[in-house]
Parts: structure tokens; sequence; C-alpha cells
């Protein structure tokens, strides 16, 4: 579904991400771990265009990702969470989940300025289809708060709605659990398994929490200094000496 | 929940038509001095100039320092159409609007392709441009402007106009296009995430907001029948600018009450000759201190609130809107 070669961002002299290779197939759910700093936002950055690659390609569906802009990069099936949460605050809830429809299901520019007709039916039509997702997520009684009234472990599981939202075939979900209790944890990783099965989605998930990771994810690439150091099953992961030494080696 | 919707609609609809027939019926019977009647009509330019600029800056967050400058091609566009050309005024003010936008898209490209607040920097240079060329230009008169602009604004258009405009920005804003530009003013980078074309909705915004600055201009050519460059400066785009900001940045009734309410003051200063732009800073500082947010912040004065009315819960609560 995704194939990275060789993926390279450097910002100055600081080299943030070298020479990742990243294979991802349909249906797979995978972890990208490693320790602070290692480079994994960055490379979340430059899968959905926020970052120009410095060298290396991104294929996704047989086709280049390498400078598109964002917004063609998420039309191109591509959607992401923010590890440091960027929804709409001073929208509701609702709003910033139907604002993500609006890139494949806008009605046209009359309609909004005149209230045509197709302007009621497509608002009816996000406002249904944003609710469903909301009530996945046990959000659906908060549609019509803002959402900066939300508590941070909801705020969270928003940030994921509305990536749904834009309809994604891969969905890059940036240390979805960052924050939470270990109980939202918890309730949050059976979440996501059952989304990727509803939705028929591709994950990549970034966590810091090593267990965790272990615990859904089928398959992990460990990233330390912008390099992929491992690359396996949680099991072929735990036993790994290079990851064990990366972890231990900075925490010790 | 829809029929108190229409029942509100409908109250709005019977206030608008007492303010139009109670202002035509008074002007009939000569009430309203030439004073009122000129603040009166300052007063509809105002709300359009204010609520075209809240588009921009206060829902899609682009600061924009040259309204005037809109409201100038808007006036002598229409003015060359009516006065030169020999055109009927609603064609002059569609044209008028229409090159407006298309100026506003030129304009507004270039800086709005990048992040940031060039596009302040590029307005304040187009504004005081657009003075520059007028001046240079004899056809339209050069420094000393156009005269004689047959006198076409009648109220009854500059209220039909008014209205249209807050109305079609409303509408605007309250849809699927103005959320993708409100989405922008809240976070870009999740906005682009989600899909949005952000350059295209900024530009969008801008000249949308550009074109009613020059629906403004033309209005006001045809009322007070002489254009001069000066009349333009950077001056009235503040004047924008602040009842913008005073109204609340995103706030579409609140633009409109502090339209009305500038417009006011303004008038009843304008004997103190210099020190009415004294007594204006002044005010604005207060206003600031104690208001940061402006009247309104972000929110809509509706008759709902006012009426206290209880809206159903969950899904419609979200509509903050004017009706
Ligand atoms: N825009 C930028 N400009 C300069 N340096 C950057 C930029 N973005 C990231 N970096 C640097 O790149 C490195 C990798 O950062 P990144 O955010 O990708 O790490 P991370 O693995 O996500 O860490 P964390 O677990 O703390 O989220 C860091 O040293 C960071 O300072
Ligand atoms: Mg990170």
């Amino acid at each position: 579904m995704i194939t990275v070669n060789k993926l390279t961002k450097t910002f100055g002299g600081l080299t943030a991400v070298s020479n990742v290779d990243l294979k991802i197939e349909k249906g797979e759910l995978v972890g990208l771990i490693g320790p602070n700093g290692a480079g994994k936002t960055t490379v979340f950055n430059l899968l959905t265009g926020v970052y120009v690659p410095t060298a290396g390609e991104i294929i996704f569906e047989d086709k280049s990702l390498v400078h598109l802009k964002p917004y063609q990069i998420t039309a191109q099936g591509v959607a992401r969470t923010f590890q440091n949460i960027r929804l709409f605050n001073s929208m509701t809830v609702l709003d910033n989940v139907k604002l993500a429809f609006h890139w494949h299901d806008k009605y046209s520019l009359w309609g909004a300025f005149l209230r045509l007709p197709d302007f009621f039916r497509g608002e009816e039509k996000m406002d249904e289809a944003a609710m469903e997702l909301l009530k996945v997520f046990r959000l659906d009684d908060k549609a019509g708060e803002l959402a900066s009234n939300l508590p941070y472990g909801e705020q969270r599981r928003l940030e994921i709605v509305r990536a749904l939202a834009a309809k994604p075939k891969l969905l890059l979900l940036d240390e979805p659990a960052a924050g939470m209790n270990p109980l939202e944890t918890k309730e949050l990783m059976a979440l996501i398994g059952e989304i990727r099965d509803k939705f028929d989605l591709t994950i990549l998930l970034i966590e810091h929490d090593m267990s965790l990771v272990m615990s859904i994810c089928e398959r992990i690439y460990v990233l330390d200094y912008g390099k992929i150091i491992a690359e396996g099953t949680p099991e072929e992961i735990k036993r790994n000496p290079r990851v064990i030494e990366a972890y231990l080696g900075r925490e010790a | 929940m829809k029929a108190m919707r229409l029942r509100n609609n409908l109250i709005i609809a019977v206030c608008l038509a007492v303010l139009y027939f109670g202002i035509a019926y008074a002007m009939k019977q000569r009430m309203l001095s030439s004073f009122h009647q000129v603040n009166l009509y300052l007063m509809g330019i105002n709300i359009i100039m204010a609520v075209s600029l809240n588009l921009i800056v206060g829902f899609t967050g682009q600061l924009a320092l040259g309204h005037a400058g809109f409201m100038a091609i808007g006036a002598y566009v229409s003015a060359v159409m009516t006065l030169k050309l020999g055109q009927p005024f609603l064609l002059a003010v569609l044209v008028g609007s229409l090159a407006t936008g298309v100026v506003g898209v030129l304009i507004g490209l270039p800086p709005l392709r990048l992040r940031g607040d060039y596009l302040a920097i590029a307005t304040l240079g187009f504004g005081e441009i657009i003075r520059g060329l007028l001046i240079n230009i004899n056809y339209v008169g050069g420094a000393a402007g156009m005269n004689g602009i047959p006198k076409l604004t009648t109220w009854t258009w500059l209220f039909i106009f008014t209205v249209a405009t807050v109305l079609l920005i409303k509408n605007f804003i309250n849809s699927s296009h103005g959320r993708a530009c409100i989405a922008i003013r809240e976070n870009e980078i999740a906005a682009d995430a989600m899909g949005i074309n952000t350059t295209f909705y900024k530009v969008l915004a801008f000249s949308i907001g550009a074109f009613f600055a020059g629906l403004a201009g033309a209005l006001y050519a045809h009322y007070f029948f002489l254009i001069q460059p000066q009349t333009f400066t950077i001056l009235k785009s503040f004047d924008a600018l602040v009842m913008v900001v005073f109204g609340g940045l995103g706030s579409l009734t609140g633009s409109i009450i502090a339209a009305v309410a500038i417009t006011v003051v303004n008038a009843a200063l304008q004997s103190l000759g210099a020190l009415r732009m004294v007594i204006y800073a002044l005010l604005l500082v207060v206003v600031m201190v104690f208001r940061p947010q402006g009247l309104m912040g972000t929110k809509e004065f509706t008759l709902r609130t006012l009426l206290r009315q209880k809206g159903g819960s969950g899904l419609h609560d979200y509509r903050k809107q004017v009706d």
C-alpha cells in the first residue's frame, strides 16, 4: 500500500530522518516506535507533505506523494492526527468533524450563498455522517460543545474522528494515547483495532510506550537517531539487542 | 426547531420592513436633515465595509490593510460605467464589484500562497499604489477626481444591497465553504491536513471581501457624486478595521453594531476637527482595554439569545446563526 525508500530529511545540519525504508501492506496495523527526538513525527510530516523530503521517495498505491501538498495527499487517501493536538478550538465538535468531509462531500458555492436545496441536503448528509462517526468514539453527546472545552482524552479521540472523516485508506496516528490514563489508553487501543476492521483501514501508529504498541501492532519499526534500527513482530523487537540498548541505554 | 427558526426569520423580516418603510416615510416627509441622511448612507456603506472585511480578517484570519483600495476600485469603475459610458446603475454596480473581486484575486494570490503576514504588507502597499495610480490617470480626473456622478444610490438600493451583503456573507460563513475558512483561522496546518486547499479558500474569502468592498465603493460614488483619490486613504482602511476589531473578530452582528456606532460617533465628533481623531483613538483604547475581544467576541447577537429560547439539544445547537 505504501512504500518508502531512503527517505531523508535534514534541518540545517541536523539529520532528523536518515535513509528510512518502510513498507506497509493493505490492512496492516504497524507501529513506529523510538526514543524522544528519534524522528517519528518528522516521518509523519514527510508522509503528509508538511515537509518536502531532502531525498528519497514515498509511493502510495503506485503514486509518488513527494511534492504533493498536504491537502492533495489527503485526497489520495492518507489522513493523520497530531501529537500536539491541533483541533479547531473555537469550532464545535460536530463542525470539526464536518470540516473533514468538505474535500470529498462539498456542495456548490452557489448553494451555500443562496441556500439552495443542495445546501440543505449536503449539510444534513454531513450532520448524519459526522454523528455516526462521533458515536463510534462516544463523542456524540458532545457534538454541540466547543472542541476546546473537551477534556484532554476526548480531544485526542476527536482528532481520530476528524481524521476518519477525511476518508483515509491509510491512517497515521501520532501518539494517540499521550496523556491518557491507563484505562483510557486500553480502551483506545481496543477501539483502534476495531476501526481498522470497520473502516477497512491500514494504520501506522507512533507510540512511546513499548508495551502498548506490542499489544496491538502486528509489526513494528524502531527508529533511533533518524535511522530504522529494527523491524519485525513484537516478539522479535522485544528480544532485539539494539532496541533494548536504544531504550535502556538512554533511560538508564 | 424548524418552526422556531421560521418564526425568528419572520421577526427579523418584519423588523427590517419596519426599518425600511419607516425611513422611506421619514425621507418623503422631509423629516431627516441632509446631515442625518448622509450619515444614514454612511452607515449602510460602513456595514458593508465592516462585514466584508470581517470575512477576511475575523473569519479567515488574514490581516488585510487595504480595504479602502478596493472601495476605490468599485467606486471608480462604476462611476466610469455610468458617467462616461452611460450604462445603467445596476450594471455599473455589478461591473464595479466584479472588477474589484478580480483585482482581489490578483492582489491576494501571491501573498496568500505563503503562510504568515505577507498579506498585511501587500495590501498596505496596494492601497497606496491604487491612489498613486488614480492620481495619474487623467481619464478619471487625476487628483481632482470624478465629479458629477449621477446620484443613483437611492435609499431602496442602499437598503437592498446592505441587507443582501450581510445575508450572503452570513450564508457563506455558515456553510461548508465558510467552515473551511474558519478552520484556516483556527489551525491552518490541521485544515490543510484535513483536505482543505488553504490557498484557494484564503483567496476566495479575500476576493469575496474585495467584491463587497467594491460594492460599497460603487454605492458611495453614486451617492456622494464626487470621488477623489484622497477619499480612499489608509485612514478609511483603518476605519473599517477598527469596526471589525471593535465589533469582534468573527462576529457579523458585532461588525454591524460597530459600524453603526462608529458612524454615529464620527458624526457626533465631526465639529471637533482635529480633536476628533484624539477622542476617537482614546475611545478605542478604552474599548480594547476593557473588552479586548471586541464587543461580541466571536459570538453572534441572535434573537434566540435575546428571547432566551431553548434550542433542541445536540445536533442543531451548534448553529450560531443570526436567524
Ligand atoms: N521543523 C524543524 N526544524 C528543525 N528541527 C526539527 C524540526 N522538526 C523536527 N526537528 C528535529 O528533528 C528531530 C526529530 O524530531 P521529531 O519530532 O520527529 O521526533 P519524535 O521522534 O517525534 O520525538 P517525540 O517522541 O519527542 O515526539 C528532533 O531533534 C527535532 O528537534
Ligand atoms: Mg513526535
